[in-house]
């Protein structure tokens, strides 16, 4: 099966880990990602001003490059699946603006392409049964966080494929590949997103509340499903081990990374020497990482 | 039992009638269950309360709520909205406010701010979604 692909700016840069661990783990499930031709950034927020149509200018060309494409497009940061998501939505919806966005980006687009996270496209495609049965290295013995943030939760009515209150997809798919996922309060809360540009030190607390909460369930690593929330959360535990008394780290490693390896992908072609909490002493110990690797 | 407000305020001020018009939000709508500010993840570090920030536009005390803090604080994560009972995206009005205090008094998010260390480091989406928010 081929689907249209858009990586966006974060994991063509900063989250090359994520973008190849994504791409290689769904060719060897069956799923060949076709990176859209000429595509530009998503913009990386949802404008909210009823009149700011200009805003969605950058996302509505992106959809066009993927109608000419296919009836699909995969995103798998979860921040572009959310401003395409419901860009594609305002251009179904709302005639006077569909008809001003096809006017400034000169194009004739309704709105008929899908956009789908690529947790989506594992659970509604692939399936995870499909997935189970490719397992070759089983993640059993490992107590992971799955936590899914705002982008593909929020607006629920908009674009949540899950329960957008008690998620539950990431924690299936992390069940199937044999490992075991914690029951947590965490799994849904903001981590702070772009505030880091202005506040760093809330970033710091809002991951702070989360990782917090994930070690107290048991967890031993957090998976996510979103480059920033991967870096606000992995990021600051080196400070907070030392601002906040009884603060234990905890490695954060992309869904896919996980997925990657068990389904017997080569783990080190996945950057996790660029994470800031190693992740490998813990891979090791459950025998999914080669003691070899430094 | 229940609480009378007088809509004068609201209903004479300007300002209160663009935070509508940008946001798209009918700010009396609001009935002050708290929902909002009982889920808000940034609700630790705010001087006025998601809920008291509509309740204070609904008295037309907009000046309040713009020489406020939180309204730099809300990132748009929608867990009041997903949940507020009468459908009120507070989320928008923080942006609309956002708006209406960068006219007034200049961008939050200046070009050289951010350190050089963190431009290496930050996602390139922090950055560019911090300007889409923090400048006008």
């Amino acid at each position: 099966m081929k689907v249209s692909y858009f990586p966006g700016c974060t994991l063509n840069t900063k989250g090359k880990g994520f973008d190849r661990s994504v791409r290689e783990a769904l060719a060897a499930l069956g799923v060949e990602l076709e990176e859209l031709p000429d595509w530009n950034c998503c913009g990386a927020s949802f404008p909210l001003l009823v009149d700011n149509v200009l805003d969605l200018a950058g996302p509505a060309r992106v959809l066009v490059a993927a109608s000419a494409q296919g009836d699909k497009l995969a995103t798998a940061c979860t921040t572009c699946y959310n401003v395409l998501k419901r860009t594609n939505r305002v251009i179904r919806l709302d005639r006077d603006r569909r008809e001003r966005l096809n006017y400034f980006i000169e194009a004739d687009y309704q709105g008929q392409v899908e956009v789908m996270d690529v947790l989506q496209i594992l659970r509604d495609e692939v399936g995870f049964e499909e997935v189970k049965a490719k397992v070759q290295k089983s993640l059993s013995g490992l107590k992971v966080a799955c936590y899914y943030g705002c982008m593909v939760l929020r607006p629920p009515a908009e674009v949540a494929y899950d329960d957008p209150e008690n998620p539950h997809a990431l924690d299936e798919l992390m069940a199937s590949l044999g490992a075991e996922p914690v029951l947590w309060g965490g799994k849904v809360e903001c981590c702070g997103n772009y505030l880091v540009a202005i506040k760093p030190e809330l970033a710091m607390e809002m991951s702070y509340r989360i990782i917090s909460s994930a070690y107290r369930a048991g967890a031993e690593v957090l998976v996510t499903n979103c480059p920033l929330c991967q870096f606000n959360l992995d990021r600051w535990q080196r400070d907070l081990v030392v601002k906040k008394g009884g603060f234990r780290p905890l490695p954060v490693l992309y869904f896919t990374q996980l997925l990657a390896i068990a389904l017997g992908l080569d783990p080190t072609r996945y950057e996790l020497e660029k994470h800031y909490v190693d992740p490998k002493p813990l891979l090791k110990a459950k025998g999914l990482l080669d003691q070899e690797v430094g | 039992m229940g609480t009378v407000i007088s809509l004068e305020k609201f209903f004479l001020n300007p300002l209160a009638r663009r935070v509508e018009e940008l946001s798209g939000q009918d700010l009396l709508a609001c009935y002050q269950c708290g929902e909002c500010s009982a889920g808000c993840p940034a609700a630790f570090a705010m001087d006025l309360l998601p809920s008291q920030v509509i309740r204070l536009l609904q008295l037309g005390q907009v000046e309040e709520v713009l020489q406020s803090a939180t309204i730099w604080f809300c990132v748009a994560c929608q867990a009041c909205y997903a949940r507020c009972p009468k459908g009120v995206d507070l989320s928008r009005i923080m942006e609309a406010l956002r708006e209406l205090a960068m006219e007034r008094s200049g961008e939050v998010l200046k070009h050289n701010q951010i350190p050089e260390k963190d431009l290496e480091s930050f996602p390139q989406q922090a950055i560019i979604a911090g300007f889409r928010k923090y400048t006008l």
